[in-house]
């Protein structure tokens, strides 16, 4: 790909002021000396990076990380379409909202991942304990995200762990109570935490590398 | 000095006898109660006795006959979902098709029967404390509630692509939120929480609140009968507070993750400030942390008044423990006290 953070200025800058043409054309532009699949995980994925990193330095809000989450992952769909073979080669992954039903976390999350060309089952939300643990087992689940909005929740993940410890699932937990406390996520015995939208994509690249 | 004599005279940027505590526990009540938090809701005699039995507890400067903010879509026909160890939460939004935003109307504060329990609520409350104790009731704003009522992905996808139904939200729910505040100050309510996260920076950008939540703040809380404390339930709220003091409210509710000494700073006689003990890490704070961070938290900001000493999101999570609140409000009468004794 020509000139990585060029594009990826290029790309972040239509994005933040909601241009989605703008943005199509800037990937369908760096996908022709490329591969779509190249181009979610390195020029998407880098700009969604940016765009949380820039979130959690308080430089930018909330809405305009999902806003350019979801045009991100409409234009990556239509490139690499969910489940094809040119995604990558990767764990089985899932996300889903822990017992609450608070679904803008996992969303921007799932379309953060998904458009970086990484694949994630999404389970949508109130996910009991034991759904989850049957899911995790009947589809052989190596990576599990979960978001909570409610301390509460959080504090069940705890209950979860004990239910999955027969199995080898990772558990990458997120969402605001573990923002507000910075030791909650290992109280509730999970393998990682991830502030926001970028640490989610490090993470999971960290996981599926390991 | 009276509760109420304390809280007037903070506001009005002048240290009172000592810093006023607002312990904002709504779910304690249960507890000493000896009832699950869903039947505890279930009567407003119950957050009444719960109220009185916290402040007598805890020696708390407000009563706040806060129930949950998921009764407001109640009131529209929303689900509730109770859990035995947290808030009550709203379930799926009840408004599934944004379209139907065009045809919706909003709930007459006096036909409801859930708004009805807190308006008995307050009643009793006033009835009993008159003018002694300030009691502080709770109406989310116009430009919040839509979170809870279709969903905060759908929300933000109107708010930015399709402005018609946004604005026509934004009509209906300040008229309800007029409303509803309005009858709780009639009831006996000395002032309105005004709960604003969606208008905090962390959600989004100061540009954006400009346009929407600045505006509809502006014009709620000036047909509003009395007082308001706005309130971001932990959001940040630094890069507007220019702005958030020129929507007509008299106090911010401040982040745990803001630094209270620059709010204090940017708020100097212009807004009271609330806040920022951080209620999520507070279930495991021990004496000494207690202490320590109530004086901190009071000498950096409390200084010439204009502070209210309180958890930073405006509810104290139930796992909070009663000896942590009991600490809290000790620290609050050994370091709050005017002159503040800062070396
Ligand atoms: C805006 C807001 C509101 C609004 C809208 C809430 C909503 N979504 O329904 C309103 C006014 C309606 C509200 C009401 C309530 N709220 Co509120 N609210 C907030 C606030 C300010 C932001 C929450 C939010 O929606 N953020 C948007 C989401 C997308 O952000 P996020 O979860 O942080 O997600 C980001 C990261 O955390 C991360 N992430 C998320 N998931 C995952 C997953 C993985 C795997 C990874 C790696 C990362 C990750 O990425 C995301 C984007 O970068 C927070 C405080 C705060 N400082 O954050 C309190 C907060 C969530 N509220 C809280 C509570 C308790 C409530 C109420 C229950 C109060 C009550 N008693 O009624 C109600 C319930 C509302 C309901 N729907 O039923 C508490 C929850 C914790 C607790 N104490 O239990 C909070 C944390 C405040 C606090 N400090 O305690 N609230």
């Amino acid at each position: 790909m020509k000139d990585l953070s060029l594009l990826s200025n290029e790309l972040e800058r239509a994005l933040l002021t909601l241009d989605k043409d703008l943005a199509e054309k800037v990937i369908l532009n760096a996908i022709k000396d490329s591969t779509p699949i190249d181009v979610a995980s390195e020029l998407v994925s880098l700009s969604l990076h940016n765009i949380g990193y820039l979130w959690e330095e308080g430089k930018l809000a909330l809405s305009q990380v999902y806003m350019s989450g979801i045009i991100c992952e409409e234009i990556i769909d239509k490139v690499l379409p969910p489940l094809s073979k040119t995604r990558k080669n990767q764990p089985k992954m899932a996300i889903g909202v822990f017992e609450d039903y608070h679904l803008l976390g996992k969303r921007i999350i799932c379309s953060c991942l998904r458009a970086s060309g990484i694949e994630v089952m999404d389970l949508g939300g109130g996910l009991t304990t034991d759904k989850i643990a049957d899911i995790v087992r009947k589809e052989d689940i190596k990576i599990l995200l979960l978001s909570v909005l409610m301390l509460t929740s959080a504090l069940h993940i705890a209950d979860l762990k004990q239910k999955l410890s027969d199995t080898d699932v990772k558990k990458v937990v997120g969402g605001a109570p573990f923002r507000l406390d910075e030791n909650l996520w290992k109280e509730v015995g999970a393998d990682a935490y991830g502030k926001d939208s970028s640490e989610a994509i490090e993470i999971v690249n960290k996981l599926m590398e390991a | 000095m009276t509760s109420m004599e304390r809280v007037l005279t903070t506001l009005s940027h002048q240290e009172p006898d000592r810093v006023p505590l607002f312990l904002l526990a709504t779910m304690h009540g249960a507890k000493e109660l000896g009832l699950s938090i869903k039947e505890y809701f279930s009567k407003a005699e119950n957050v009444f006795e719960g109220q009185l039995k916290i402040r007598e507890k805890y020696k708390t400067d407000c009563l706040y006959p806060f129930f949950y903010a998921p009764i407001e879509v109640e009131a529209f026909g929303g689900e509730v979902i109770y859990t035995e160890d947290g808030p009550p939460n709203s379930g799926l939004p009840f408004i599934k098709d944004i379209d139907s935003i065009k045809t919706l109307e909003a709930p007459k504060v006096s036909e409801s029967k859930v708004l009805h329990k807190v308006l008995k609520s307050i009643e009793l409350l006033k009835q009993k404390v008159n003018n002694e104790v300030p009691i502080i009731a709770v109406a989310i704003s116009p430009f919040s509630l839509p979170v809870m009522q279709l969903g905060f992905d759908k929300y933000l996808e109107i708010m930015h692509f399709r402005k018609d139904l946004f604005q026509k939200l934004m009509q209906i729910n300040v008229a309800f939120c007029t409303d509803w505040a309005n009858s709780q100050l009639k009831a006996g309510a000395t002032a309105i929480c005004y709960f604003d996260p969606v208008s905090s920076s962390t959600i989004i950008p100061r540009d954006l609140y400009l346009e929407t939540g600045f505006e509809i703040a502006k014009r709620t809380i000036s047909s509003l009968n009395g007082p308001t404390a706005t309130h971001f339930a932990s959001g940040n709220c630094l890069p507007i507070i220019d702005l958030v003091a020129q929507t007509g409210t008299a106090v911010v509710g401040v982040s745990a993750n803001e630094n209270i000494a620059e709010i204090k700073n940017a708020c100097k006689n212009k807004l009271t400030v609330l806040g920022n003990l951080n209620g999520i890490e507070m279930r495991h704070w021990s004496k000494e942390q207690c202490y320590e961070i109530v004086k901190n938290t009071i000498y950096n900001a409390a200084s010439g008044g204009g502070f209210i000493l309180a958890d930073n999101h405006g509810e104290i999570p139930f796992q909070v423990p009663d000896n942590v609140l009991q600490n809290i409000s000790e620290a609050v009468l050994i370091y709050g006290q005017y002159p503040l004794n800062i070396k």
